[in-house]
């Protein structure tokens, strides 16, 4: 016997469909792409090696599947030893991990994530279809789909006229580019970026952004590590940040920036600033023929009608929200701050 | 053998190629004719004998050199470059990457040795203008070349696993020069007394003996090599080659990629 659903699909062949995943389960939904369980590492330093310096303090952190997660730090803040541990390049002193779903000391799972080190460096005798087919040998795709693919993502990351030209002879930008072909040429489903917009120019950081989102669009969920805010600040779902190894907070991005400061900006076009505005003791910007002005929010109502008897041409009113920038900067002098009061 | 190790032993094989590494073979090919022409006209004799000494012992020191800086930077030099980290974050296993470098090398100085082979026995008809039966051993000792590169392959490989390429090559190099002394060593290690002589001749045991793999005087001296000792130098360099890899991959397993 079958059931008929809501939907007027059969039972069994919707349990077939849910097990080829063309349709979301609760439980699927759920799923996240990375848990990290107190993963933490302390390296042994000086001539003897026992003096101990942690690198990174016990992490707890989940990314959900198909959002793109901004793992935010300054430099050494210990991004890219996480990173490094959940590749499998660096052992943890403690803690575990899981890895869409698998333990990430599965080699398996590797099958399934791709990686883009910081600064990559690749064989230099290679070309550009070369690398990536050897990249494609060992991460398991067929040989009759490795050549499409390859000039696929060739494409996507716009090496196709230099697919030929050994990367020795590449410049900074042309490698990163080809790191982001070898990350995502086996079609991962989950890809991991170290500092993914280091040594591009403005054009190719876009391109970069783009694609990421691209991935998104895709289904895939992108886990990068940066130091530069306003990328994450365009591109992410959720970050956390990271300071001395230890995890400083972690929320949406509009959660994050969502806190209003009690201020307005307004921009208007007009000669000079009018004296009623700086009644108002605003903080008046010229720029041109344009003004942009910071005023308390409850002076709004005020500094519009000011504007108005001016015959001024109001541009715009917006209030002010935290920027991640701002929200970065407290999180770390927040540390700082409780580090000096302990000490 | 696992597909990735192919891959892996492939690209060793063609960063050897790419970066010029069989470009000594121009030099060997030039040092073997001049030799070569030069024995021609000053021997009475023993041209046969010179040459052959001469050609192989060329052979054995070219892919020693060769063996020793190419092994010694397998490992380093990926780990230096982090070229490692692209190949280590996908389903690759560390035993395979230091199995299919090991090949990878190997190949490579197989491939040398084959052409360098064709060198001596060309050297050889230009001097002898004939084969004679008993040239068939000379290929006995280049297979017994090939099993010292062999080992010297895989103890770059350990030595380059945990320490800096310059030491590597020192401990590498003076083992090949202790292990060609083996059979000496041994010898001296019985003469000890009390317990002095069993740490020295464990010691004694403990490096290659690359002196029972090298044949080249007996080969020269047109003499047979006999099936034994062939069956054994096999079994004896393969499972030392098999200990060092294993200790390479024991100790590459444990270490962190900083």
């Amino acid at each position: 016997m079958t059931l008929v659903t809501a939907g007027g699909v059969t039972a069994p062949f919707s349990l077939l469909i849910i097990i080829l995943g063309h349709t979301s389960s609760p439980l699927l939904d759920t799923m996240a792409a990375i848990e990290i369980l107190g993963l933490e590492k302390t390296y042994m330093v000086g001539f003897w090696r026992k003096r101990p310096k942690r690198a990174l303090l016990p992490l707890h952190l989940s990314v959900e599947e198909g959002e793109i997660f901004g793992f935010l730090g300054p430099n050494g803040a210990g991004k890219t030893t996480t990173l490094k541990m959940l590749m499998g390049l660096v052992f943890p002193t403690a803690g575990s991990a899981r890895i869409l779903g698998q333990e990430w000391t599965n080699p398996e799972v590797k099958a399934r994530i791709g990686f883009l080190p910081e600064q990559p460096y690749f064989y230099d005798y290679l070309t550009a279809r070369e690398l990536l087919d050897y990249y494609g040998q060992l991460s398991g795709v067929p040989a009759k789909d490795r050549k499409r693919r390859i000039e696929e993502v060739l494409d996507q990351v716009g090496l196709t006229d230099s697919k030929g030209i050994q990367l020795r002879k590449f410049s900074k930008g042309m490698l990163q580019r080809a790191g982001i072909a070898q990350a995502i040429l086996h079609n991962p489903k989950l890809i991991f970026f170290d500092e993914p917009m280091s040594g591009l120019d403005p054009l190719g950081r876009r391109e970069v952004r783009d694609l990421i989102e691209q991935l998104k669009l895709q289904g895939k969920t992108v886990f990068f590590s940066t130091h530069i805010l306003s990328d994450a600040e365009a591109l992410c779902d959720r970050v956390a940040i990271i300071h001395k190894g230890e995890l400083r907070g972690t929320g949406a991005i509009e959660e994050l920036t969502s806190s209003v400061q009690g201020k307005v900006e307004v921009v208007w076009q007009g000669p000079q600033i009018p004296a009623s505005m700086k009644a108002l003791s605003a903080e008046c910007h010229v720029s041109g023929e344009t003004v942009r002005a910071v005023i308390a929010e409850s002076q709004q109502d005020a500094a519009i009608d000011a504007l108005r008897r001016e015959r001024r041409r109001l541009i715009s009113v917006t209030p002010l929200r935290t920027s991640l920038e701002q929200y970065f900067v407290e999180k770390l002098q927040h540390s700082e701050t409780t580090a000096g009061t302990i000490a | 053998m696992s597909a990735r190790i192919l891959y892996i032993a492939s690209n060793t094989f063609r960063e050897a190629v790419r970066d010029r590494v069989l470009y000594n073979l121009i030099a060997f090919a030039l040092l073997l004719s001049g030799a070569a022409i030069f024995v021609g006209q000053i021997s009475i004799e023993i041209e046969r004998l010179v040459v052959v000494n001469l050609g192989l012992t060329a052979v054995s020191l070219f892919g020693i050199v060769i063996a020793i800086f190419i092994g010694i930077g397998l490992v380093s030099k990926e780990i230096e470059k982090r070229t490692l980290y692209t190949v280590l974050s996908r389903p690759v296993r560390r035993w395979e990457f230091i199995v299919g470098k090991f090949f990878g090398l190997a190949g490579t100085l197989v491939v040398n040795t084959f052409f360098m082979a064709i060198g001596v026995f060309a050297a050889l008809l230009y001097v002898a203008h004939k084969f004679s039966k008993p040239d068939a051993f000379i290929l006995v000792a280049l297979y017994f070349i090939v099993l010292e590169f062999l080992i010297i392959c895989s103890l770059a490989l350990l030595f380059s696993s945990f320490s800096t390429p310059l030491l590597s090559a020192v401990f590498a190099f003076s083992l090949f020069v202790i292990g060609s002394f083996a059979d000496d060593l041994r010898a001296f290690a019985a003469l000890a007394p009390g317990v002095a002589r069993w740490f020295a001749t464990a010691a004694a045991y403990l490096v290659p003996n690359f002196s029972s793999l090298n044949v080249i005087s007996a080969v020269a001296h047109q003499q047979p090599v006999g099936l034994q000792l062939i069956l054994q130098n096999t079994l004896y360099a393969l499972f030392y080659t098999a200990m060092a890899l294993s200790g390479a991959v024991l100790i590459f397993e444990r270490r962190n990629l900083k």
